[in-house]
């Protein structure tokens, strides 16, 4: 792994917005340790061509370090068709090669560009990467004037940049809320990532999830009895918590609904301790459902492949929903999950859906969930909003004193669905304390983890961490001024990435799952006192470190 | 560099006309044929354009959400209609906010890094909007208003565009508001590119072009009205006889018309195969003109292929069929032996 | 070739196009244009400057000459010819272009400008017509 060793002040003084003298066409691309994510190992890619023929290629040992990345012979031909071809699948991407004015008011939206000042990093200078060669390739003007209308010949360096830079960019949409003609960057790197697994250039961050969540049905590539086991330790925990045994269903048929949740919260702290709250809730409301092992994913690695990929893994649901006769799912938190659910789910795999699913209604408070009547899944934060508002769920909100929030929009359930009340809702319920960061970084205009699109992984820590500054600056305002010492948030990539993010921009301040908070504050019928929050810490001691 | 190549360009552009016109006579081919020519082309290359992106589909409805989504339970949470909206007419509100109010330029920040404070903050930017906005408006109103010299009986609604353009009543002949406005536009769009290092960092010939090009219609049209006293007669006779098919090119007209007249025809040349065309786009653009309602409503992908099936639970469990038993999960089928060990 | 959305699209643009080429048909239903012919008065065969002058300037100079006769006092023109002239709209103007009709309004109406003048000045009665 890269060493990263620069002090946030460091880090901060490296910061110039200033672009290079030379112009961005002729500026050589930095392939030194730490400025990329590694190869897929090629028996994944190997794997993935056989389950899905057509999107992958070119399985190898290579590295991007190395000049040589061992490319199909034909590689232009192939990016050239793979253009053309989502050209014509794509109104989007059409549309978006053709309209940008560069006007650049999406520049500084993009946090990479905020931490990084590398110009390539702006928005549209990333689509220009692109653009570029669809000038040349694909209008008269680029094929006759050439360089003078912005246009490019694919080269090999132009293919290594989109590499670097479609792998810097973590498709969270916020170029496109500014943008007046909403180009959408995620859109455009999607594309362009697409184009790139054709030629077998991957990262194996992001191929080795798709190929487990393929096989094990979770990215973790957990398998089943191993799930199981996993899932026995947290009902211990649970005991020694609250000195409660519940119960929570695998596999299970006959149950009402599918409970969905990424396999993050299985495996890492703190994500378990949401996973945690999540089975206390549903023992409090005595909810009838199950679990899956083969759907034990709600996560969805192929939206940052492929759409056939993507398609693939989120069939899944419907047909664990079939098999197990489900009336319908509730989803647990996880942010490109929802853009998927949200945006793609019922266009992609709706026909799949079995007779026996129904619009979702809350069988505790009979509430009808008619924005989700099509797509018959329910966000957790919808579900538990609904289960407050009714009063429901017998809550001491005191358990949280401890506790000083703020909540961490998370990009997809913020700019891809407006997910943005109902969690709020909740943490005001369980949560004495809670503050917003500034407006201009929440809600709609959140900033990224930097880490999400499959690039929470450790080998590009510095550009991780300077994406994270916007994230991490605005966390340190409500620190300082209202003392936060808990952000919580509604992703499984976010309690991953965050923790680093935070350590360096903004020490002290821990993060967590919406639910596992909702769970700190629950009262279980018929539980002991409890002494302890979740991750098994004191009451009396946490409250005691406030107090100082 | 990009931005000096497009001023000799421009500069070329308005040499043509005056030495096609001033020297060689050329009044009928700069008079008739050029204009003529452009406004097909412009007419063709625009529709090709339309039909071009009309024929694409729009696989996934992919909308940026800009506020609260449609809540279930409409007493607990309120849904940010024209920012998100999940419904027909919410989503025209949207497009209207989009393309008469610039809504999305509007939210514009400029970030601010402090470095001694550590703090990156985010200032509101609305000049960007406020000059686009002063440029979009003038440039439509002085559209409107030529249309006094091409059409045979003015409408009333016109006149009154003619007269409250020019009620400031300053000069004379009267400066009309919306002459000052679009260069105060053009010049800002322009003074940006160049000062901010960013923008001209990303800033090509194809933005440069087009801004230097508007600037030199506009000031030769000022130069027609306030400084040349051009015979309007005379063009208005050229203008509606060619609307009605009708070719005239009437003497006295002086050489600045047609340069004029030769740098709108090459704004409309050059129009539909540029990023002029933002104009159709920003109605087709998905991430704007689609409701957030895709886990109400089914959108239709017309290449959804219902070939690709999710790896199935039949051969998930045959993979893992022996240890779930172990751990005593449900099967669909015992592992074989399984049954006989568990009677005897 | 199928269209997507064809419907709104097709709309949108069938209005755009009606609007670019609005000249066209709208003109297509008046008769051959021809530029207004103003009526010259029969008696006066010279204006107080040249008929260039005057088509180019008369703006400029009606301007002028309100400026001069009604902030400066100043009552008398002396033309580029050093021929002299009372200025006054009403009676030097509108002695020989006695006709606003037929010689005013020609021009303006067609140019669909409407200059201020008539803000003030009021028409004499008898030129109305």
């Amino acid at each position: 792994m890269a060493k990263f060793s620069k002090k946030p002040i460091e880090l901060l003084q490296s910061i110039d917005y200033t672009p290079p003298r030379t112009d961005w066409m002729s500026t050589p691309n930095d392939f030194s340790d730490g400025r990329y994510a590694y190869p897929a190992k090629p028996e994944k890619i190997e794997y993935l061509m056989k389950e899905l023929p057509g999107a992958f290629a070119n399985p190898r040992e290579w590295s991007p370090g190395d000049v040589d990345w061992k490319l199909p012979p034909n590689w232009k031909d192939i990016v050239h068709e793979g253009f053309k071809e989502r050209l014509n699948k794509y109104r989007s991407l059409k549309v978006f090669m053709d309209v940008c004015v560069r006007c650049g008011a999406c520049a500084d939206k993009c946090h990479f560009f905020i931490g990084s000042g590398d110009p390539k990093n702006m928005p549209v200078l990333r689509a220009e990467l692109m653009r570029s060669v669809y000038r040349k390739d694909f209008t008269l003007a680029g094929k006759i004037l050439g360089k003078l209308t912005g246009a490019r010949v694919m080269e090999e360096d132009v293919l290594k940049e989109w590499f670097l830079y479609f792998y810097q960019c973590t498709e969270c949409r916020r170029c496109s809320l500014f943008c007046p003609y909403g180009i959408d960057t995620a859109e455009i790197t999607m594309m362009a990532r697409e184009l790139l697994h054709l030629c077998g250039i991957n990262i194996n961050w992001i191929m080795e999830p798709v190929a487990n969540c393929n096989r094990t049905g979770n990215h973790l590539g957990i398998q089943p009895h191993a799930f199981k086991d996993i899932l026995d330790f947290m009902l211990d925990d649970i005991e020694a918590i609250t000195g409660k045994r519940i119960n929570a269903p695998l596999n299970e048929k006959g149950h009402e609904v599918i409970f969905i949740t990424p396999s993050g919260d299985v495996f890492a702290d703190p994500g378990i301790y949401t996973f945690m709250g999540y089975l206390m809730l549903f023992d409090a409301i005595g909810l009838d459902y199950t679990l899956s092992t083969y759907a034990s994913e709600g996560g969805n690695f192929g939206l940052f492949t492929n759409a056939d990929m993507m398609k693939k893994l989120n069939a899944k649901m419907y047909a664990e929903a079939n098999r197990l006769g489900a009336k319908w799912i509730l989803g647990g938190e996880c942010g490109h999950m929802w853009r998927v659910i949200n945006q793609y789910m019922d266009t992609m795999n709706g026909y799949l859906q079995g007779p026996q699913m129904s619009t979702p209604v809350s069988p505790i408070t009979g509430t009808v969930f008619g924005n989700a009547k099509q797509t018959k899944m329910v966000h957790i934060a919808e579900f538990t909003a609904d289960l407050i508002k009714h009063g429901k769920l017998n809550l001491d909100k005191s358990r949280n004193d401890y506790v000083k929030a703020t909540f961490h929009d998370s990009c997809n359930p913020a700019r891809g669905m407006g997910l943005l009340d109902e969690p709020r809702y909740v943490l005001k319920n369980v949560c004495n304390h809670f503050w917003d960061m500034p407006e201009n970084t929440i809600r709609e205009q959140t900033f990224c983890c930097a880490g999400g699109s499959g690039l929470n992984t450790d080998e590009i820590m510095e550009i991780r961490l300077r994406g994270g500054l916007p994230r991490g600056n605005a966390l340190k305002y409500v620190q300082d001024k209202h003392g936060v010492n808990t952000m919580a948030c509604v992703c499984a990539i976010d309690r991953a990435t965050l923790i680093p993010l935070a350590d360096y921009w903004a020490p002290g301040v821990r993060i967590t799952g919406l639910h596992e908070l909702v769970a700190n504050a629950l009262i279980l019928p018929g539980e002991g006192e409890r002494t302890m929050n979740l991750r098994q810490e004191e009451f009396e001691e946490l409250n005691a470190q406030e107090e100082e | 560099m990009n931005a000096l190549y497009s001023l000799v360009f421009v500069f070329a552009l308005v040499l043509i006309p005056l030495i096609g016109v001033g020297a060689a006579k050329l009044n009928v081919f700069f008079g008739i044929c050029i204009p003529s020519t452009a406004l097909l082309v412009f007419l063709a290359g625009f529709v090709c354009k339309i039909y071009g992106w009309a024929k694409r589909p729009v696989p996934f409805r992919i909308p940026t959400t800009g506020g609260q989504q449609e809540p279930y339970d409409t007493t607990l949470f309120t849904q940010n209609k024209w920012d998100n909206p999940s419904t027909g007419p919410q989503t025209v509100v949207r497009m209207l906010l989009e393309v008469l109010c610039f809504r999305s330029l509007f939210r514009n920040t400029a970030v601010k890094l402090d470095v001694k404070n550590n703090v990156v903050a985010y200032a509101s930017a609305k000049w960007l909007w406020l000059f686009a906005i002063l440029f979009h408006y003038s440039f439509f109103i002085i559209v409107a208003r030529h249309m006094r010299l091409f059409l045979a009986k003015v409408p009333m609604p016109l006149e009154w565009l003619e007269f409250g353009d020019g009620i400031m009543q300053i000069g004379i002949p009267r400066m009309y508001m919306s002459d000052v406005l679009i260069l105060v536009g053009l010049l800002f769009l322009l003074g940006r590119r160049l000062v901010d290092p960013k923008i001209r960092y990303i800033s090509l010939v194809n933005d440069y072009f087009p801004l230097f090009l508007i600037i030199g219609i506009a000031l030769s049209g000022v130069y027609m009205r306030y400084f040349a006293k051009v015979d309007v007669i005379a063009i208005k006779d050229m203008v509606v006889s060619l609307t009605q098919l009708k070719f005239k090119v009437p003497a006295g007209i002086d050489n600045s018309f047609y340069v004029h007249l030769f740098l709108v025809s090459t704004l409309l040349f050059y129009f539909p195969f540029s990023k002029l065309m933002h104009l159709g786009g920003v109605f087709l653009s998905p991430t704007r003109n689609l409701p957030n309602d895709t886990r109400i409503r089914h959108h239709e992908n017309p290449w959804n292929d219902k070939s690709i099936m999710p790896h199935s639970y039949a051969a998930y469990e045959d993979d893992f069929r022996a240890p779930m038993f172990e751990a005593g999960l449900p099967l669909e089928k015992l592992p074989e032996g399984a049954e006989e060990e568990a009677k005897a | 070739m199928k269209l997507y959305n064809g419907g709104s699209i097709l709309t949108g643009l069938v209005i755009f196009l009606g609007l670019v080429t609005f000249p066209l048909w709208f003109n297509a239903g008046s008769k051959a244009y021809s530029q207004p012919e103003v009526k010259l008065p029969a008696k006066e065969k010279e204006c107080i400057e040249s008929k260039e002058f005057m088509r180019k300037e008369h703006m400029q100079l009606l301007n002028e000459w309100r400026d001069w006769a009604l902030r400066e006092g100043k009552r008398t023109f002396v033309n580029s010819k050093g021929k002299e002239y009372t200025i006054s709209l009403q009676n030097t103007c509108m002695k020989c272009h006695d006709n606003k009709a037929e010689f005013c309004d020609k021009c303006h109406n067609d140019q669909a400008v409407s200059p201020y003048c008539w803000d003030c000045h009021i028409q004499p009665e008898g030129l109305k017509k």
